[in-house]
């Protein structure tokens, strides 16, 4: 058993209407990656907010080494040992790594020793990183990497990191555990916060799940299954996704050169991509984000503009027709972002319905809207997707994330389109969700339509799709059949380790 | 410590309940203002908002002047709404109603002395192509060059105010005015006269188009998928670019509308109530609108009965200013308060306010 360094001890925390975390209690010892596993609204950011300072408790208390450990912001934590890694990297794009390293320190030093400390540090934890590179420049995982020695010069007894490897390749993310794991060993103790199983198992040691802000179990993940861990976090079982025998009929899809430039500033441009999707077949596309995802559902939504024979549906071109044409033949599409992009937050669930189905549905005559007619499809949507909400009438805005993707996700699935493209369907979803969302997506292609499901969650591709490929700056990697495709292969069509080396590890 | 805690969705309560609080408030602060300028409060307040109804003397007159001030303020600001819900900002009504002013009058005053029942309605189209295409302007540099519509359409204003100045004194100047500036009076010419629809009543034929604008918003914004797009494009844009909608589109459709109703109302004044174009015709209507429009929380019946409200505080304050010698500019300053604290209170329909670490307030 190791030395305890961080012991947690009944913490409350509770908001409005929401209690986020209930009597959690839990130790961290020295040098352990501890797992902190849970689902998306299980309480695990509140927790760590107080750890690291952001949020006080309502009750309960922690000891750090021993002495009682209250922190009243983030700068006490720090000053304490305690550091951070968010999801959202806090940099700034215009400076340049040493710049933004200085910025989170709480004494920088001169700027040629920082620049020298960098690089060192970076060395030593096979972080290779340019000191006089400006962050702008940076890719996703360079990024991180600035966060990450940004607190390792501070020397921190434990490190939280909070979902760090959703915007990594799975070859990156491999060198970051041979990095953690040498922290480790140095004796830094690792909060590791995730929802993602098979990582947790390979990287951690020991794993305390979360589920409605409690803890529901310790136990050592890498005695337990990915399943034993999945039923605990959802606190019930649910039905493995199952797929339907089809066989793949015309082609429905057809992408050919297509390229365009991003509506978007800091967006990607899309290039050369070519790929077909036959009736009753699921495509998957991966990739980091911001290699162009966006883009490709936009171009194939209608919301970005092509010359006409660069996206062909059921042999007609149509890159030039807008959504709405695009969706009255069948090719319907739902973006990321649900609140302000797949729906209006502040109108009702029915009138995010008439958004995308009025002309499919036959929810307008002559231009005027048929208001029943919207409701009860609405109400379709809500049962068959198993949408938690009070009514119809309620506004997006007021669903959980989760709620809202099933709505989104029903809506078009409800209106029966002949192709449908979406974009990271059960980001932020439970698990159990989930899989009713990619079983839906299945039966779907069963029917016979052409699915392309685009995600960051490569366990999900696996899951779903026929046929995978993977965008990287813009472009499609070649795509091949899922059956009998490795990790590894996965991560090179991803555009493989962004110039990142493996840890000298030697402890 | 206060908190303002974001309600999960908008409430409805407070959204009907918020210009109520808003006049209520007005009332009170603008009375504090009145005693401060050394007026009887009460009194004051009375004279403005019951006087005007109901005083046996003044109420004769002042009764049909209700509609007469109302239905311009309604007809723009039904227009002014409909873009503001998309999040197109007309702030140059004002100019628009000059514009539609000087063309409505000026197609009429072509036909002149003509007695025929066609020349009315030519005036009308007129006026509202005028507006319209005044309104087109920021529209189209909007469109094409992307710049703001808000910017563009107020320093419209100018401009239209300086061709105001321009015509009364030039090209539709009646030469039979002895050289004074200012044009025919249409008043004086029953085929050019926007006449009462019902005498006595205030209700000229600018109160009808005004009422028929209600109900065309109204049905255009809750039936029509037209008017869903335009709620949409204010709410989430990107969703509605996403459902279909073209941008470019709603802006010329918006302030292509706005332009054209505020040109009607500019026509139904000149050939109504002023009677004929003068250096000083406009009366800062397109501008009150706006205020109206707000007032009414953007939605058709709200506009209707904020714009009486608005006229009310118009004639209350005439009285006002002749009953008890209160300064002009005191009638402004209450008006303005009454946005000032429709906004202020607008924030507790999407917000809640929670006192300390407590239970809601």
């Amino acid at each position: 058993m190791r030395e305890t360094l961080l012991q947690i001890n009944g913490l409350t925390k509770a908001y409005p209407g929401v209690v986020a975390n209930s009597d959690v209690s839990f130790d961290i010892g020295r040098g352990e990656v501890h797992a902190l596993l849970g689902e998306n609204g299980a309480g695990k950011s509140t927790l760590v907010k107080m750890i690291y300072g952001l949020v006080k408790p309502d009750s309960g208390h922690m000891t750090l080494n021993g002495t009682g450990f209250a922190p009243q912001d983030p700068h006490a934590a720090r000053a304490s040992g305690v550091a951070m890694v968010f999801q959202h990297f806090s940099l700034f794009e215009a400076l340049t790594v040493a710049e933004n390293v200085a910025l989170g320190m709480e004494n920088p030093p001169k700027p040629r020793d920082l620049a020298r400390q960098i690089r060192e540090v970076s060395e030593t934890y096979g972080l290779p990183l340019d000191p006089d590179r400006t962050v702008g420049g940076l890719s996703a995982g360079e990024r991180q990497r600035v966060e990450i020695i940004r607190c390792l010069l501070q020397d921190p007894k434990l490190l939280i990191m909070d979902e760090p490897t959703s915007v990594l390749t799975p070859q990156e993310v491999e060198i970051l555990f041979q990095t953690l794991r040498k922290l480790s060993a140095e004796g830094t103790a690792i909060l590791y916060i995730s929802h993602k199983l098979e990582e947790i198992r390979s990287l951690c040691e020991t794993a305390t799940i979360l589920r409605l802000g409690k803890v529901v179990d310790t136990c050592d993940p890498r005695e337990a299954t990915a399943r034993q861990l999945a039923e605990l976090m959802v606190g019930a079982s649910f039905d493995a996704v199952t797929r339907e025998p089809r066989t793949p009929g015309a082609v429905r899809l057809a992408v050919r050169h297509l390229s365009a430039r991003s509506p978007n500033a800091f967006g990607t441009a899309l290039k050369d991509i070519s790929f077909e999707v036959r009736a009753g077949e699921v495509l998957g596309i991966g990739g980091v984000a911001g290699n162009g995802q966006d883009e490709l559902l936009a171009a194939l939504s209608g919301e970005i503009i092509t010359a006409a024979d660069m996206v062909h549906f059921d042999g007609t071109p149509v890159g030039q027709q807008g959504p709405e044409a695009r969706r009255t033949a069948g090719l319907l599409s739902a973006p990321e972002e649900r609140l302000g992009h797949a729906a209006a937050p502040d109108m009702s669930l029915t009138e995010n319905a008439v958004l995308t189905a009025a002309a499919r549905e036959g929810l307008m005559k002559n231009g005027f809207l048929d208001w029943p007619g919207a409701r009860s499809f609405t109400e379709k949507v809500i049962k068959a997707f198993d949408v938690r909400t009070p009514g119809p009438g309620t506004a997006a805005r007021a669903l959980s994330g989760g709620n809202l993707q099933k709505f989104v996700i029903g809506r078009e699935v409800m209106q029966r389109p002949q192709v449908l493209v979406v974009n990271q369907p059960t980001w932020g979803v439970d698990a159990a969700a989930a899989a009713a969302i990619r079983q839906a997506l299945l039966h779907l292609a069963a029917e016979g339509a052409a699915v392309v499901v685009i995600s960051q969650d490569l366990d999900e591709l696996m899951e779903v799709a026929d046929r995978f490929a993977a965008l990287n700056e813009g472009r499609l990697s070649d795509i091949r059949p899922v059956q009998g495709l490795t990790v590894d292969e996965i991560g090179l069509m991803m555009g493989g380790a962004h110039d990142m080396e493996v840890a000298h590890v030697e402890a | 410590m206060i908190h303002l805690v974001k309600r999960p969705q908008p409430s409805r309560l407070w959204t009907a309940l918020t210009p109520l609080l808003a006049v209520i408030l007005t009332m009170i602060v603008g009375g504090i203002m009145f005693a401060a300028l050394g007026k009887p409060p009460l009194e004051a307040i009375r004279t403005i908002f019951w006087d005007p109804l109901f005083h046996p003397q003044f109420a004769a007159y002042s009764r049909p002047q209700l509609l007469v001030k109302a239905g311009p303020l309604i007809l723009i600001a039904i227009g002014l709404s409909i873009g503001f819900r998309a999040g197109i900002w007309n702030i140059g009504a004002e100019g628009q109603y000059i514009m539609g002013a000087i063309t409505g009058a000026g197609v009429g005053l072509a036909f002149y002395p003509l007695d025929s029942v066609i020349v009315f309605p030519l005036m009308v189209i007129a006026g509202a192509l005028g507006g319209w295409a005044w309104g087109m302007i920021p529209a189209l540099l909007k469109v094409k060059f992307g710049t703001n519509e808000i910017l563009v359409s107020l320093m419209l204003v100018y401009v239209a105010e300086a061709w105001l100045a321009s015509v009364s004194s030039g090209l539709l100047k009646n030469p039979e005015g002895r050289g004074f500036p200012g044009s025919r009076n249409f008043q004086q010419w029953e085929a050019g006269a926007n006449t009462e629809v019902i005498a006595g009543t205030g209700m000229h034929w600018g109160v009808v188009a005004a009422f028929v604008a209600v109900i065309f918003a109204y049905v255009l914004l809750t039936r029509h998928i037209r008017g869903f797009h335009i709620r949409l494009t204010g709410e989430a844009p990107r969703a509605a670019r996403f459902a279909g909608v073209n941008p470019a589109r709603v802006v010329i459709f918006c302030l292509g509308l706005s332009g054209a109703l505020a040109g009607m109302a500019g026509l139904f004044e000149v050939a109504g109530p002023a009677g004929q174009i003068t250096i000083d015709f406009n009366s800062g209507y397109g501008f009150t609108a706006i205020i109206v429009a707000f007032l009414g929380r953007l939605h058709p019946v709200g506009i209707l009965l904020a714009g009486l409200l608005m006229a009310l505080t118009y004639i209350g304050g005439e009285l006002a200013q002749l009953m008890l010698g209160l300064p002009g500019a005191s009638i402004q300053l209450f008006q303005g308060m009454l946005l000032f604290f429709l906004l202020a209170t607008d924030v507790f329909t999407n917000y809640r306010i929670q006192l300390g670490q407590g239970k809601a307030a």
